[in-house]
C-alpha cells in the first residue's frame, strides 16, 4: 500500500521559491454507508471529493465554508490524522498520502495541529509543563538546555508566563488555553500549522489576542498555515489566499485582496453578503443575499455544479455539468459555469484547466 | 428497523453459540488439555469400583473416544433434535432440548432445570418488579432534593444495601420474621396457577431480601442519571414552556434517564433468571441457582454445562429484548 | 425607551437593579449586579457581552428559570404591570410560555431527543390552552411550522429533532416559542450554533416575526454584528454589570465606553479596509467572585490612569453620556470623546 518510496522523487524541481510546501492533488474522503442485514455498503458520505490546491511556504492559506463542507476532515487528511480515499498529498515535494503511523513520524515534526476546542483538546491531569513538554518526549528531541527550558520558552514566545509550567489546564481560561496548545504546537519547530476554528470558541476580545498572535509568531518563525475556519472576517484578516469549500470541493480559490473585493462564485458572494456586520445604518442599504433551504446532503450531491440547487443564476447546464475549478483572469481559480464580477463582459478568459 | 431487530436476533443467536462452543470447551476440552483421561471421565457415569469393560461402554456410547469436535456436533444435535443413549442393555431417548443425563442420578438434564424455571421467575420476576419501582422511585426523589434529609437518609441505607450481602440479609429476615416473630413461617415454593396467595406469601421474605440489593443499587443510578438529565438543556427548554414541575420531571427528565436503567434492568433480570444462587440456597428454594449448586458440589458436567448454557440464553434473550425496546424508546438508534 | 424616569410599571417590560446572585463554594457569584432597562412592544433590546458577563443570566431571571437553590435574587421585573421577582412561582411559570417565550442557542440539545418536533410543539401550546384537542394542536404544529418556513410541514411534523438540519431546527425551536403568541421573545445567542447563511435567514425571520406579531424581542449575542442586523437598543454587559446603553445608531457610531471599543478593535470587519492589526482588549475577563474593585474593567482599561485612581476605587454609575445614552465609566465625557475621535474611530 506505501509504496511511497517510489513515489517520492518528484521532477527535479529548480530550486524555485515557488515549489509549495504543500501540495494537494484530487483529494478525496468518502465515508462508506452501510445498510441492510448484510451491511452492505450502499453510499458513501463524499466528504471531501477531488480537491487541489498548494500552500507555498510562508504563506496563509484560509479555507472557510459552512458546516459538512468538508473543511475539518480535509484538515485532517492533510495532517494524516485520516486516511484518504483518494488523491495525493505532497509535502515538501514527498508523497505522504499514504504513509504508515511509523513512517509519518518523522513528518510530525514539521506538520502540527492546532484545534478549536481549547477546553478538550488538553488532557486535564497534565501539567502545562508535560503537555507542552511531550513533544520533546515522544520525538525523542534533544535540547539544548533541557526539556523544562524549552518549554518555558515556548510559553513565552506564546504569551503566557514561565510560571505556568506546573499548572494544569483547569486553572486557565480559554484564551490561554488556546496559547497552551499553540505552544505544544510549535515545540519542535514545525514547518507548516495546520489550525481547525483555532479562535471560534473563544470571545471576541481573547479571538483578537489569538490572532495577533498566530501572527506574530509567523513572522518571527517563518511558519506556513493552512487555516480552517468558518468566520470569513476572521480569515480575512489571517489569510494570504483563501479557499472556499462548498459540500466536498473547493468552488473558488484566490488571493485574499481579490477574493473579497471581487469574489466570482456565487457562493462566496452569498457568504459574504451574509455575515452580519456591526453597523446599523448598513442594513439598510444593502442588498442582501438570502440562499434558501439547506446545504444538500454529501450522500447525495446535486449533479453538476452542487450549489445549483441554492442558486440563483443556475442554468441547465449546471444541472449536467460539473464546472471545472479554472483560472479566471482575475486570477482566481473559479468553478462556476457563470461567474460573478467578470473583469468586462467581452474578456472572458480562457479556461484553462488547473 | 426491521432490518435492525433480524441483524439483533442473529448476533444473538450466534452468540449463544459462542457461548456454546466455549462453555463446552471449558468441561469438555479443558480437562482433557489438563491431562484427564476419557476413561476416568467416563468412570464418572459409574460410581465406585467401575469395571474396566463398563467404562470401556460409557465411553462408546457416550462418544467420548471421538474427537472433541464431533462430541461438540453431537451435543448441538441434541439440543436441536433430541439423541439417543444406550446405557448398558437399556435404550434411553434424551428428548429435546438434550443437554445429556446427568453423572449422577442418570436423569436427563433438561427435565430437572425446566421444572425448576417456575421457581427462579417466580422470586426474580418479584424481585425486579419490587426493587424496581422502590429504587428508581427513591432515586428520583433523592435527585429532586438533592442534599436533603431524604437524600441522605436514603442514600445511606442505599449504601448498606449495595454492601450487605444476601445470606445476611435474608438471614436476618428469615430470623426475624420466620422464627422470632413466625409471621412468614413454613416457607414452601407453591405454585402460582395452585395458590396465588400463598405463592406471594412464601416468597416475600426472598423477594424483600434480592429486592433490597438491587434497589440499593436502582436508587444509586436513577439519582446519578436523573441529577445529569435534569442539567440537560432540553428541560430548560420544558420548563421555558410553562410545564408545571411534576411534567417536567416525568415526561422530559425520567424518560431520559430511565433508558440506562433499563439496559442494566436487562442484564439483571437475565442473570438472576438464570438463578439467584445465594437467595434459593438461603430460603431452600429449588431454583435454577440451588440446582447449580448441587451440580457444582457434585462436579457432574452434564447438569454444569445444562445450567450454564440455560443462565446463558436468559441473559442474551434479556439483552436482545432491551436492544429492541432501547430502539423503540430512542428514535436516534433506530436511524443509525 | 431606556427612560429609566419613568415608573417601572408603565413600560412593557421594566428590569430595575436586577441581581442575581449565586452561593457556591467557592464563594459568591455576583453573576448579575444592578442592570435595568425598559423595552416596549415592537421593539428589539440587544445585550452584548462575553462569556460571564450576565447576559443570559439577566434572561434567565426574567424567564424565572434561574432556578437554583443557591440563587439570591433581588430587584425589580415588571412585565405588563405586573412584578414577577416577589410573585407566585406558579404565576411566573403560567407567563412562561406564554406571555414571555425564550428560544436557546443549540437547538439540538434544546429539543428533547425521544419527542417528535410535532409532539414538543403541541405540548407547548397544551400547556396554556389545556382544553385544545390534540388535532386542533397539532393543527396550530403544522400552522406555525408553516410560518417559519418548514418546507412540508404536514409530514416534517412528525419528525424527530436529529431528523432536522440545524437552521431547520431553530426554525422549528422557534416555532414552539411562538405557538402561544407570545408578546415578548427572548433569544439566547439565536444563530452562534449556525452557518452564517443559515444565520441571516434565522435574522430575517425573526425580524419578520416580529413585524408580524408585534412582540418585544430581546437578543443575547456576543457578536456585534447580530445586534446591529435586529436591535433598536443596546446594553453592553461586562462582569456582570451594564456598562453602556443607548439607541444602537448612536451606540456604534459613537460608543462611549472603553469597554465597548475594545469589543469593536477586536472584531475583524468585512466592512471596512482589512487593518494590519487588530486591538484586542488585554488581559482575560474577570472572576465573576472576585469581581475587580470600582469599575470591573479597569485591570483591561488602558485610560485607567486617566481617572486619577477612581477607577479601581469608585463604581462607575451609569449616566447619560448622550440623549438616551448611557455609560458607566469615570472618563469625562469631554475626555472620552476626544478618545474616540482621536485615537479610536480611526483605526475602526
Amino acid at each position: 500500500m506505501t509504496d511511497s518510496q517510489s513515489a517520492t522523487i518528484p521532477a527535479p524541481a529548480p530550486a524555485s521559491d515557488r515549489e509549495p510546501l504543500l501540495r494537494v492533488t484530487g483529494l478525496t474522503k468518502h465515508f462508506p454507508i452501510t445498510k441492510g442485514l448484510l451491511r452492505r455498503q450502499t453510499g458513501a458520505v463524499r466528504a471531501v471529493d477531488g480537491i487541489d490546491f498548494t500552500v507555498n511556504a510562508g504563506e496563509t492559506l484560509g479555507v472557510v465554508g459552512e458546516s459538512g463542507c468538508g473543511k475539518s476532515t480535509m484538515g485532517r487528511l492533510v495532517t494524516r490524522l485520516a486516511e484518504p480515499t483518494g488523491g495525493t498529498i505532497e509535502f515538501e515535494g514527498k508523497d505522504i498520502t499514504h504513509l504508515g503511523v511509523g513512517a509519518m513520524r518523522p513528518l510530525r515534526r514539521d506538520i502540527q495541529m492546532i484545534f478549536q476546542d481549547p477546553y478538550s483538546s488538553l488532557n486535564p491531569r497534565h501539567t502545562v509543563g508535560t503537555i507542552v513538554g511531550a513533544p520533546f518526549r515522544l520525538q525523542k528531541v534533544q535540547t539544548e538546555h533541557g526539556v523544562k527550558r524549552a518549554v518555558q520558552d515556548l510559553l513565552e514566545l506564546c504569551g503566557l508566563s514561565p510560571e505556568h509550567y506546573n499548572r494544569y489546564p483547569h486553572e486557565f481560561s480559554g484564551g490561554q488555553r488556546q496559547r497552551i496548545g499553540i505552544a505544544r504546537a510549535l515545540a519542535l519547530k514545525p514547518k507548516m500549522i495546520v489550525a481547525d476554528e483555532p479562535v471560534s470558541a473563544l470571545d471576541v476580545s481573547i479571538q483578537a489576542q489569538v490572532v495577533n498572535l498566530l501572527d506574530d509568531l509567523q513572522q518571527e518563525l517563518g511558519l506556513t498555515y493552512l487555516i480552517i475556519a468558518h468566520d470569513l472576517s476572521v480569515v480575512r484578516h489571517v489569510s494570504d489566499r483563501v479557499a472556499v469549500m462548498y459540500l466536498g470541493k473547493i468552488v473558488e480559490i484566490a488571493d485574499r485582496d481579490s477574493l473579497y473585493r471581487a469574489p466570482m462564485h456565487p457562493y462566496t458572494n452569498a457568504l459574504m453578503s451574509a455575515v452580519p456586520v456591526p453597523d446599523p445604518r448598513r442594513k439598510e442599504r444593502r442588498e442582501r443575499i438570502l440562499l434558501t433551504g439547506d446545504v444538500p446532503s454529501p450522500i447525495n450531491p446535486p449533479s453538476g455544479c452542487r450549489f445549483r440547487t441554492r442558486c440563483w443564476k443556475a442554468q441547465d447546464i449546471c444541472a449536467s455539468q460539473e464546472p471545472p475549478l479554472v483560472t479566471a483572469a482575475t486570477g482566481h481559480q473559479v468553478a462556476c459555469h457563470f461567474p460573478e464580477n467578470q473583469p468586462t463582459p467581452e474578456a472572458t478568459p480562457e479556461a484553462t484547466p488547473e | 428497523m426491521f432490518a435492525y431487530i433480524i441483524r439483533r436476533t442473529f448476533a444473538a443467536l450466534v452468540l449463544l453459540l459462542v457461548v456454546s462452543a466455549v462453555t463446552f470447551g471449558i468441561f469438555y476440552l479443558l480437562p482433557r488439555l489438563a491431562g484427564e483421561t476419557t476413561d476416568q471421565l467416563a468412570a464418572q457415569y459409574i460410581g465406585k469400583n467401575p469395571s474396566p469393560e463398563a467404562v470401556a461402554a460409557i465411553k462408546q456410547n457416550l462418544g467420548f473416544d471421538q474427537p472433541i469436535y464431533v462430541q461438540y456436533w453431537h451435543f448441538l444435535k441434541g439440543l436441536v433434535s433430541g439423541a439417543e443413549y444406550k446405557f448398558g442393555p437399556d435404550a434411553a431417548t434424551c428428548h429435546v432440548p438434550c443437554f445429556g443425563y446427568s453423572f449422577k442420578n442418570h436423569m436427563e438434564v433438561w427435565p430437572q432445570i425446566s421444572s425448576r424455571i417456575p421457581v427462579t421467575f417466580s422470586l426474580a420476576i418479584g424481585a425486579a418488579v419490587l426493587w424496581l419501582i422502590s429504587g428508581v422511585a427513591t432515586g428520583v426523589v433523592s435527585a429532586l432534593k438533592p442534599k436533603s434529609i431524604f437524600d441522605r437518609l436514603s442514600m445511606g441505607i442505599a449504601l448498606a444495601g449495595v454492601s450487605l450481602p444476601i445470606f445476611f440479609t435474608g438471614a436476618l429476615l428469615l430470623t426475624l420474621f420466620s422464627y422470632q416473630w413466625p409471621i412468614f413461617d413454613n416457607l414452601q415454593y407453591v405454585n402460582f396457577t395452585d395458590d396465588p396467595l400463598m405463592w406471594a406469601r412464601n416468597l416475600v421474605l426472598p423477594w424483600i431480601s434480592l429486592a433490597f440489593l438491587y434497589s440499593a443499587l436502582y436508587a444509586r443510578l436513577t439519582r446519578a442519571g436523573m441529577l445529569e438529565t435534569m442539567s440537560e438543556d432540553y428541560i430548560r427548554t420544558a420548563r421555558a414552556k410553562g410545564l408545571v414541575e411534576r411534567k417536567v420531571i416525568v415526561r422530559h427528565g425520567l424518560r431520559s434517564a430511565l433508558t440506562p436503567i433499563v439496559t442494566i434492568f436487562g442484564m439483571d433480570l437475565g442473570l438472576l433468571l438464570g438463578g439467584a444462587l445465594i437467595t434459593e440456597q438461603v430460603f431452600s428454594l429449588q431454583g435454577v441457582g440451588f440446582y447449580a449448586v448441587s451440580a457444582i458440589s457434585d462436579n457432574d458436567l452434564p447438569r454444569i454445562l445444562g445450567v450454564t448454557l440455560v443462565a446463558a440464553f436468559f441473559v442474551v434473550i434479556c439483552n436482545l429484548l432491551v436492544d429492541l425496546l432501547y430502539a423503540a424508546v430512542d428514535p436516534r438508534v433506530r436511524l443509525s | 425607551m431606556t427612560d429609566l424616569a419613568k415608573p417601572a410599571g408603565e413600560h412593557f417590560l421594566s428590569v430595575r437593579d436586577l441581581r442575581i446572585h449565586f452561593d457556591t463554594d467557592d464563594g459568591l457569584v455576583r453573576s448579575v449586579d444592578g442592570v435595568s432597562f425598559d423595552l416596549e412592544r415592537g421593539k428589539t433590546l440587544g445585550i452584548v457581552g462575553e462569556s460571564g458577563s450576565g447576559k443570559s443570566v439577566t434572561s434567565l431571571g426574567i424567564m424565572g428559570l434561574h432556578r437554583s437553590k443557591r440563587a439570591r435574587i433581588a430587584g425589580e421585573i415588571w412585565l405588563d404591570g405586573e412584578e414577577l421577582v416577589g410573585a407566585d412561582p406558579d404565576r411566573v411559570r403560567q407567563l412562561r410560555g406564554r406571555t414571555m417565550a425564550m428560544i436557546f442557542q443549540d437547538p439540538l440539545t434544546a429539543m428533547h431527543p425521544y419527542y417528535t418536533v410535532g409532539q414538543q410543539i403541541v405540548e407547548a401550546y397544551r400547556v396554556h390552552h389545556p382544553q385544545a384537542k390534540k388535532r386542533e394542536a397539532r393543527t396550530r404544529a403544522i400552522e406555525m411550522l408553516d410560518r417559519v418556513g418548514i418546507p412540508q410541514p404536514d409530514r416534517r411534523v412528525d419528525d424527530y429533532p436529529h431528523q432536522f438540519s440545524g437552521g431547520m431546527r431553530q426554525r422549528a425551536m422557534i416555532a414552539m416559542a411562538l405557538v402561544n403568541d407570545p408578546s415578548l421573545l427572548i433569544a439566547d445567542e439565536p444563530t452562534t450554533a449556525l452557518d452564517v447563511t443559515v444565520q441571516a435567514q434565522i435574522l430575517d425571520l425573526i425580524r419578520d416575526l416580529q413585524q408580524e406579531f408585534g412582540s418585544a424581542v430581546i437578543i443575547i449575542t456576543h457578536d456585534l454584528g447580530v445586534v446591529a442586523e435586529l436591535a433598536d437598543d443596546i446594553l453592553v454587559m461586562y462582569g456582570g454589570k451594564p456598562v453602556e446603553r443607548g439607541p444602537a445608531a448612536t451606540l456604534f457610531e459613537a460608543p462611549e465606553h472603553p469597554y465597548t471599543w475594545g469589543l469593536l478593535g477586536s472584531m475583524p470587519r468585512l466592512d471596512r479596509e482589512l487593518q494590519e492589526r487588530l486591538v484586542p482588549v488585554k488581559g482575560t475577563p474577570p472572576s465573576l467572585i472576585n469581581v475587580p474593585s470600582g469599575c470591573a474593567f479597569h485591570p483591561r482599561c488602558p485610560y485607567a490612569q486617566l481617572t486619577g485612581g477612581r477607577s479601581s476605587s469608585e463604581l462607575p454609575v451609569l449616566t447619560e453620556a448622550a440623549p438616551r445614552h448611557h455609560a458607566a465609566c469615570h472618563l469625562p465625557s469631554a475626555e472620552r470623546h476626544r478618545i474616540f475621535t482621536e485615537e479610536i474611530a480611526p483605526r475602526l
